[in-house]
């Protein structure tokens, strides 16, 4: 990341290297870019497409999974991981949708409630990871079961309806201000929030710092322990806010809804440039990420491809990434050390 | 296992002592292990008189086998300081290729083998990417796990293949002769002396081990690093397969979501088993031990009449308690140290143990 901001590559390589080097630093650009390209494909071959209906249903749904990847991404970047997000969203829309149909509480207190769910279980994440210095992997494996477990016991068998609902919650999802969805807003706004505090205050910088050196963190005086349980919170109150807007988005819940959502979620974040090894990239790029997997889950159905090739697609972006990650990561390592001799 | 661990003989005993769990204490958690089997039969002997039954023991082993056979494997890699999540995924595209295969006019005998060999080159994928590659094997393993479940449901779509010959369905519950033991517990015994064997008492094992406490002097020890990385993550891919396999005989069903979740159950036993996360530790019997007690405690909770939704939160639990219950035990150790010692420890697991995940 550091490395990356460094523009001293004098005598670096040829025109092409620094085309593709230029790519490769900056993800977001590679993305639009690859989206642009995708778009105008799929458009060729089915024409609604571009149908108002048609883009409002794809950022709704990449509207959703990218405020859940911004919070995703920021664990990636301290180099850790959060396998229960999935689990969060899916309590925290169950949970919101069993108030509403009980009445006892107005909208927004709900998602409220909802939201400072996912805070409290993303603060358990993050406290049993930081006292205890145990993996990242096992705690949010462990609790993205016992978190699901926690939605079939609310559930008790039954799903959460859309005609339990309040008249007319589900239209939330595609309301629009100006012609902009409501959601694509919510998304806009919440990924720039957490952008800005990323790049422009000193717990941004800190995040980064842990991720890409721990020790030096450490002699910094940074607390990387208080940094790493402040990330698994903020994403558990992202996965809550995702949770509300799954909830709005499909009005009927099941205990199981959400289920295997991570990779989705994962492939988000490696796809939009944040780097496994810790310490670098964007919550834009995770942001682009997400909306570029929801380009191609809509292309699938709109040029009539059988949706069972998504899962395996997911896989492929995820490999695919984080190959291309390596190459050019270990090119541009070269490339510095040419430019320094 | 305890020859290719000797420490410095210039290091303080005391010090040692703080930096790795000493073959003692790694005995005292597998006893730890027996008592609460102990514990949970005498639970379920007071439960239900149903519990000593050979069928009740029949059902209770049959129903973890696939999550124990794919425990073997996990070990080591985990040993080595990897982690494969893909098995579940390669359950799921076993039983889809297997069924595909059946349905398409091909005999049992003749698919089965082909099977293992789909599962060892999806393995082969995973290690290479980790090992040529460079790339941590979490988020490899976590992109093959979605890779192939999607390959399962292109492969079978909504399909559910469930006509399978006789033979082939008795093997996956059936028991021998009567006896309470059934043929996949006898599959089960087979892999455990095999790589209870290879694990404990050869070279290939000590080198495992060596690579888990450090990949850079177990290569300048002249470990083939990479390449034994390599081969323990297609073992593990084939011995998934043959998990798939087993799976389906035992559901006589091949679905595209077949072994979901498994690979939860399948760290959580390994990790219950003893097995360091961080690598370098562990041992095949303390796992075997895991495994039963996992399979009495899910079937004590199903006599409580506790449903297998809920038993999810047992064994996030378990998973979570098995990690911290022995970094508590390293922390007070380190800390008691400092006190009688009166001064800072050597850096030991402590501060390595710190958000390593994907490392």
């Amino acid at each position: 990341m550091a490395a990356s901001a460094t523009p001293g590559t004098r005598s670096g390589p040829g025109v092409v290297g620094r085309i593709t080097g230029g790519l490769g630093r900056s993800r977001e650009l590679t993305l639009v870019a690859l989206m642009v390209v995708m778009a105008a494909v799929v458009t060729v071959g089915a024409p609604q497409f571009l149908s108002a209906s048609n883009l409002g249903q794809v950022t709704a749904m990449a509207a959703i999974i990218a405020i859940a990847a911004s919070g995703e991404a920021m664990v990636v970047m301290t180099k850790n991981i959060d396998m229960s997000v999935e689990s969060v969203i899916g309590l925290v829309a169950f949970l919101v949708g069993v108030i509403l149909r009980s009445g006892d509480l107005p909208v927004p207190a709900a998602w409220l409630v909802g939201i400072g769910v996912g805070l409290l279980l993303g603060m358990i994440n993050g406290a049993v990871i930081s006292a205890f210095r145990i993996p990242a992997i096992v705690v949010t494996l462990g609790t993205l079961s016992i978190f699901r477990g926690i939605v079939f016991i609310l559930a008790g068998g039954k799903e959460v309806n859309l005609g339990d609902l309040p008249p007319g919650y589900a239209d939330l999802a595609t309301d629009t201000i100006l012609g902009i969805p409501v959601f694509v807003l919510v998304a806009v706004v919440i990924v720039s929030a957490v952008g800005l505090m990323l790049w422009k205050t000193r717990f941004g910088r800190q995040v980064y710092a842990v991720g890409s050196n721990a020790e030096a963190a450490a002699i910094l005086g940074i607390r990387s322990r208080l940094v790493t349980f402040a990330v698994f919170a903020l994403a558990g109150a992202l996965g809550g806010i995702a949770g509300v807007m799954w909830g709005i988005y499909f009005g009927t819940i099941y205990a199981t809804s959400a289920s295997g959502l991570v990779l989705q979620i994962v492939a988000a974040v490696v796809v939009g440039g944040v780097s496994i090894s810790g310490g670098s990239g964007t919550v834009v790029g995770a942001a682009l990420g997400a909306l570029f997997l929801a380009l191609i889950n809509n292309a699938l159905l709109v040029l009539q491809l059988p949706q069972e090739l998504l899962q395996a697609i997911y896989g492929a972006v995820i490999l695919v990434a984080v190959s291309a990650d390596a190459v050019l990561s270990r090119r541009h390592r070269l490339g510095a050390r040419e430019a320094r001799r | 296992m305890s020859a290719s661990k000797a420490a410095p003989g210039t290091a303080p005993a005391a010090a040692r002592r703080s930096r790795r769990i000493s073959p003692a204490s790694l005995a005292r958690w597998e006893t730890l292990l027996v008592l609460l089997l102990v514990a949970l039969i005498i639970a379920g002997t007071r439960l239900s008189k149903v519990f000593l039954t050979g069928n009740n023991f029949a059902n209770l082993t049959s129903s973890v086998m696939e999550v124990a056979i794919m425990a073997l494997p996990m070990t080591l890699i985990i040993i080595t300081g990897d982690i494969d999540l893909s098995v579940e995924s390669m359950v799921g595209l076993a039983g889809a290729v297997l069924g595909t295969l059946m349905v398409a006019g091909l005999p049992l005998p003749v698919a089965i083998p082909i099977v293992l060999v789909v599962g060892a080159l999806g393995g082969l994928l995973n290690g290479l990417l980790v090992t040529r590659g460079g790339l941590p094997a979490l988020v490899v393993t976590l992109g093959t796990l979605a890779l192939f479940r999607g390959l399962a449901n292109v492969i079978l779509g909504p399909t559910v293949i469930s006509v399978w010959p006789d033979w082939f369905t008795e093997f996956g519950f059936g028991t021998i002769a009567k006896s309470p033991i059934p043929y996949t517990l006898v599959a089960f015994a087979i892999l455990v002396v095999v790589f209870w064997l290879v694990t404990h008492g050869t070279w290939l094992g000590r080198q495992v081990f060596a690579i888990g406490k450090s990949k850079a002097a177990a290569r300048y020890s002249g470990v083939p690093v990479a390449s034994l990385r390599t081969w323990l993550f297609v073992v593990s891919g084939a011995v998934a397969a043959l998990a798939g396999i087993i799976l389906a005989a035992r559901f006589s069903s091949a679905r595209n979501d077949n072994g979901t979740g498994m690979t939860l159950t399948v760290v959580t036993v390994v990790l219950l088993g003893g097995v360091d996360i961080n690598g370098g530790k562990g041992s095949i019997p303390g796992v075997v031990l895991a495994v039963f007690v996992l399979a009495v405690l899910q079937n004590v909770l199903r006599l409580a009449g506790v449903s297998s939704e809920y038993q999810g939160i047992g064994v996030g639990l378990l998973l979570i308690l098995s990690v911290i219950v022995p970094q508590l035990a390293r922390q007070t150790r380190v800390v008691a140290d400092r006190a009688r010692r009166g001064r800072r420890p050597p850096a030991g697991p402590v501060t390595q143990g710190e958000t390593t995940a994907l490392s």
